[in-house]
């Protein structure tokens, strides 16, 4: 039997193996944030301990900190005592903060790989369920609770069962208008949102070798959504092309040393996965959600399907659409919006806010549409300024905001009202997500943008061809 | 952080028949920005739980008289998305020490092992007697017995046996905690690390 990529990676990082228990797997890199990492601080307080390896331990604000006027302090005093925190557990321990400000803030697993600290083969862990985004470079990386945290703080180590393996694989290319966040998406829609439980998958095919570093992300980002701990992507000439020369990837010597070492990081052509699902690419249209969870979607030109046409229980399927105040078998295309949100660890990167003004280019905001865009760092602020992207969003009457994961859990003041309806890139749908009460639609940037020009939703199609003409 | 050692638990439960309910349901994010683990309790299932002036919401289970105990039962995917802690830390802070359900989601089911709360999956069908139980009978108590790996319903003694490693078996019954354990791994751990180029 071959190795999968998944084996290379986490055998290559078993410290011991303990009988009738989990694997003691070594972490190469640790991402902290705000929200989940004070007790675990405290908890190393507590023992009397520090950081093992500081130099591997990387901490930014992004959860709790505000969109505007970054540059006043928080005005919320439990988000300023949070933030304040970080700031001192990270000085006491010398653990590198890129806090609000900084050149290098942003969302964690946005930062992660611009600063090249996300690189193949690597182990990556963060108190957040989001951390699948950096397998898209082909690492192992997943979501710990803060016990866990404080596990990696104190020993660099995390005690894991090792998850049993799937691969995914899309065939195919991909139609007009069709997006990684489409294609995740559809994969959730048809597994659900426990049907990768248990699992690491290897997504594989032409769909992922023809995608961007940026899609794989949003691709990888979402594995969690489907159960999944984590999702990865064997690395290629993108993956590398995209992290040379970045700050903390290896320079010269190094870099030869990792490249020969990361080309062997692919799956061996007799790898045996524990399950194997195929699907193609022509099935995929642009996706939207209508519940309460990211698998409750389908095309946006299908609707919403009928109680008896949906797996598990009818009870939960009814309390979720009375939530939305939608019905069974009524169409998505046309029902008015109130909010769009194109920002998130899902999609706040420089191509989501390419795809977004493409469609807005020309055209107006909708009156009744309130507009948050909010990129995923400062970096990516800095290219839709230097791409001219701000002056296309500018003259179609939108603003932009300051870095930050914002609207997706609406810690901050981005809390969508309740009972409004949101087109949202980010990741979850859940009841209150985006601020009591509110509702959300999960799309791509292509689909938020369609709705925020016309103020309902639209297939962006329409809008795309009408270009062309 | 210390919790208490589990052994065999004999309580009533509290019936929660709905699927997955996440984390974001268990605590929602705007409570999530205290520095210490403090009052998470208070915010379980807030927006279930509470109305948005504060008053309780009479049809919620936590506000309904009948039920009370350290169990709770819910649908299958229990626990699933965000991979917050503060989940496990408010049912355990609530009083609950076992969460009942026919699936759960990885990280929550990690995390509640963590802290001392024990995830017993059941089979769909034994999950629809236990909530037949209770609504049959309010004041239905149930067994959870770590060390037999066995959850009984005591009225009708209908029983199903759990999985759980043999190692958060041991960690449970004991009350001991990973870090305890990885902190002995010093040595181990600073050699492999010697190994691994950052």
């Amino acid at each position: 039997m071959g190795n999968t990529l998944f084996d290379k990676v986490w055998d290559s990082h078993v410290v011991k193996k303990i009988e009738n228990g989990p694997d003691v797997l070594f972490i190469d890199r640790h991402l902290v944030h705000e929200v989940t990492s004070p007790v675990a601080f405290l908890g190393l307080k507590e023992r009397g301990i520090s950081v093992l390896y500081p130099e591997r331990t990387f901490a930014t604000a992004d959860h709790n900190t505000p969109t505007i006027d970054q540059h006043l302090p928080v005005k919320d005093p439990l988000s300023a005592n949070q933030l304040k925190a970080l700031e001192t557990n990270a000085a006491e321990h010398g653990i590198p903060y890129w806090g609000l400000g900084h050149e290098k803030n942003g969302i964690v697993h946005v930062i992660g790989p611009e600063a090249g600290i996300t690189l193949p083969g690597a182990t990556i862990v963060c108190g957040d369920s989001h951390t699948s985004t950096h397998g898209a470079f082909g690492a192992i990386a997943f979501g710990i609770g803060t016990s866990e945290v404080e596990m990696v703080l104190a020993t660099q180590c995390i005690m894991q069962p090792k998850p049993k393996s799937m691969r995914i694989n899309v065939n195919g290319k991909l139609s007009f208008g069709v997006t990684a966040k489409d294609v995740a998406l559809y994969i959730i829609s048809k597994l659900s949102t426990s049907g990768a439980t248990g699992y690491f998958v290897e997504y594989s095919g032409d769909v992922f070798r023809d995608m961007s570093m940026e899609g794989r992300m949003t691709v990888c980002n979402l594995s969690i959504e489907m159960g999944a701990r984590g999702g990865m992507i064997a690395p290629d000439e993108k993956t590398f092309s995209y992290i040379k020369g970045r700050e903390y990837a290896p320079k010269e010597a190094a870099w030869d040393t990792a490249m020969d070492y990361w080309k062997t990081l692919h799956s061996n052509e007799d790898a045996v996965f524990d399950k194997e699902i195929n699907f193609e690419a022509s099935e995929i249209e642009p996706m939207i959600t209508y519940g309460t969870n990211p698998g409750m979607g389908g095309g946006i030109s299908h609707g919403i399907p009928k109680a008896e046409n949906v797996d598990g229980g009818v009870s939960s399927y009814k309390k979720s659409l009375a939530y939305m105040d939608f019905n069974e078998g009524e169409s998505m295309i046309d029902k008015t919006i109130d909010f769009v949100f194109l920002g998130s660890c899902t999609n706040g990167r420089i191509e989501d806010f390419r795809a977004f003004a493409s469609i807005v280019k020309g055209r107006k905001k909708a009156p009744n549409v309130t507009a948050w865009l909010v990129p995923g760092s400062h970096r990516v602020e800095d290219a839709i300024k230097e791409e001219g992207i701000l002056d296309i969003l500018h003259e179609a009457g939108f603003e932009l905001r300051e870095p930050g994961c914002s609207a997706c859990l609406a810690m901050n003041d981005d809390k969508i009202p309740p009972g409004k309806y949101a087109v949202s890139t980010s990741n979850r749908n859940f009841e209150g997500r985006q601020g009591p009460g509110s509702r959300t639609l999960l799309a791509s940037p292509l689909v938020a943008a369609a709705a925020a020009v016309t103020g309902k939703v639209t297939d962006p199609r329409t809008l795309m061809q009408a270009d062309l003409v | 952080m210390a919790y208490d050692k589990f052994k065999i638990l004999e309580s009533t439960a509290v019936p929660l028949p709905i699927e997955n309910v996440d984390t974001d349901q268990i605590i929602p994010a705007r409570f999530l920005k205290a520095t210490e683990r403090k009052g998470f309790d208070d915010n379980l299932f807030r927006d279930w739980r509470y109305n948005t002036d504060g008053s309780p919401k009479a049809d919620f289970v936590l506000n309904n008289p009948k039920y009370s105990g350290k169990i709770l039962v819910g649908g299958k995917n229990f626990g699933s998305g965000s991979s917050r802690e503060h989940a496990a830390w408010a049912i355990y802070d609530y009083g609950f020490r076992c969460v009942v359900s026919s699936f759960f989601a990885d990280i929550f089911r990690n995390n509640c092992l963590n802290i001392g709360v024990l995830p017993v999956q059941v089979s769909p069908g034994f999950l629809d007697e236990m909530f037949e139980a209770m609504e049959a009978n309010p004041d239905s108590k149930f067994e959870v017995d770590l060390p037999d790996q066995k959850i009984s319903i005591v009225s009708s003694e209908l029983s199903e046996s759990f999985e759980i490693t043999e190692y958060k078996k041991e960690n449970l019954l004991n009350g001991f905690d990973d870090i305890d354990y990885l902190l002995n791994l010093e040595e181990e751990i600073k050699s492999f690390a010697s190994q691994t180029p950052l």
